[in-house]
């Protein structure tokens, strides 16, 4: 399956909606929106990644990218994740500790809110 | 043995993920496993495709899928002279090349400093930013994706058996996982 993109705007904070795999192939297409997204001015991020069917190391370091743009503007990056084969990738690499991961969007977001 | 051959495209990855995967099942590999197999390939591949495309984008790259001896074996050879994410000297096994990694593997740890190779590494310049508790993010290359080398660390974490050698045109890996010809 190819990859699937869409975001919008949710209380505040920009939610990307990633569907499909995640690799080699289609990480450049995650990049450019999450450059876009920052270029435009959009520093608070939650990537929903529960449609995610395959994740490798090159979206690995498309998200890590995504997280070191944001915080140069004091932003942040959420993911929103329960597939266990997703989060196994994360937590075999050490990025769960690098990354807040969350059950659902609204979790995330309400995460985010109470950090501020 | 099935034997595949293809262009160095990021595109034909993915076919080769659906066809290492429809091997491993008919091999008998448990379906547990299948998921591993799958990323263990598909980063063994792009690793392969992105040196062809450094050094050599006209050879395809190779996979060879074999089951035999109650394994499932995979190996991936590149013809590249000097592929990324390998050290320099000759490597016997995948050990020495998790240990060669200077990189996000080691990096996170929670309360670690963004200093040392984790700052040092990723060719991108910049220094590593702090993600939340503190924890350093790692770094990224200029193509945006993690520093050379990550790949072949998941997939030591991911096969139980791997061996990555240097082959005259370039460098090979192995991995393996248990079958089960019974279940076929």
């Amino acid at each position: 399956m190819d990859l699937k993109l869409d975001d919008h705007m949710k209380d505040g904070i920009r939610v990307v909606d990633v569907e499909g795999e995640i690799d080699v192939y289609t990480a450049p297409r995650l990049r450019e929106l999450l450059i876009d997204l920052v270029n435009k001015g959009d520093y608070q991020l939650v990537v929903n990644m529960e449609k995610v069917e395959f994740l490798d190391s090159t979206g690995l370091g498309v998200l890590v990218g995504g997280l070191k743009r944001v915080r140069a503007h004091d932003g942040s990056l959420d993911l929103v994740c329960r597939q266990e084969r997703i989060l196994k990738i994360f937590r075999i690499t050490g990025l769960t500790k690098v990354f807040g991961i969350h059950d659902t969007v609204e979790e995330a977001i309400k995460a985010r809110k109470s950090e501020k | 043995m099935v034997e595949v051959t293809f262009t160095p495209l990021p595109a034909h990855v993915r076919t080769a993920r659906l066809v290492a995967v429809a091997v491993a099942r008919r091999s008998g590999v448990a379906e547990a496993l299948l998921d591993e197999v799958r990323l263990a390939v598909g980063e063994a591949c792009s690793r392969a495709v992105e040196a062809h495309r450094q050094y050599c984008p006209a050879e395809p790259v190779k996979i060879e899928l074999t089951d035999t001896g109650g394994r499932f074996e995979v190996v991936v050879t590149d013809a590249a002279p000097a592929g990324p994410g390998v050290p320099p000297a000759e490597v016997a096994g995948v050990t020495g090349i998790a240990n060669g990694i200077p990189g996000p593997l080691e990096a996170v740890p929670a309360g670690q400093q963004a200093t040392g190779s984790a700052a040092e590494g990723g060719g991108s310049g910049e220094a590593a930013s702090a993600g939340p508790a503190g924890v350093p993010v790692p770094p990224v290359n200029g193509q945006g994706g993690l520093q050379d080398g990550f790949g072949l660390a998941v997939i030591a974490e991911l096969a139980d058996d791997v061996k990555i050698s240097r082959t005259p045109a370039g460098i090979s890996v192995a991995m393996s996982w248990p079958s089960s010809p019974g279940e076929r």
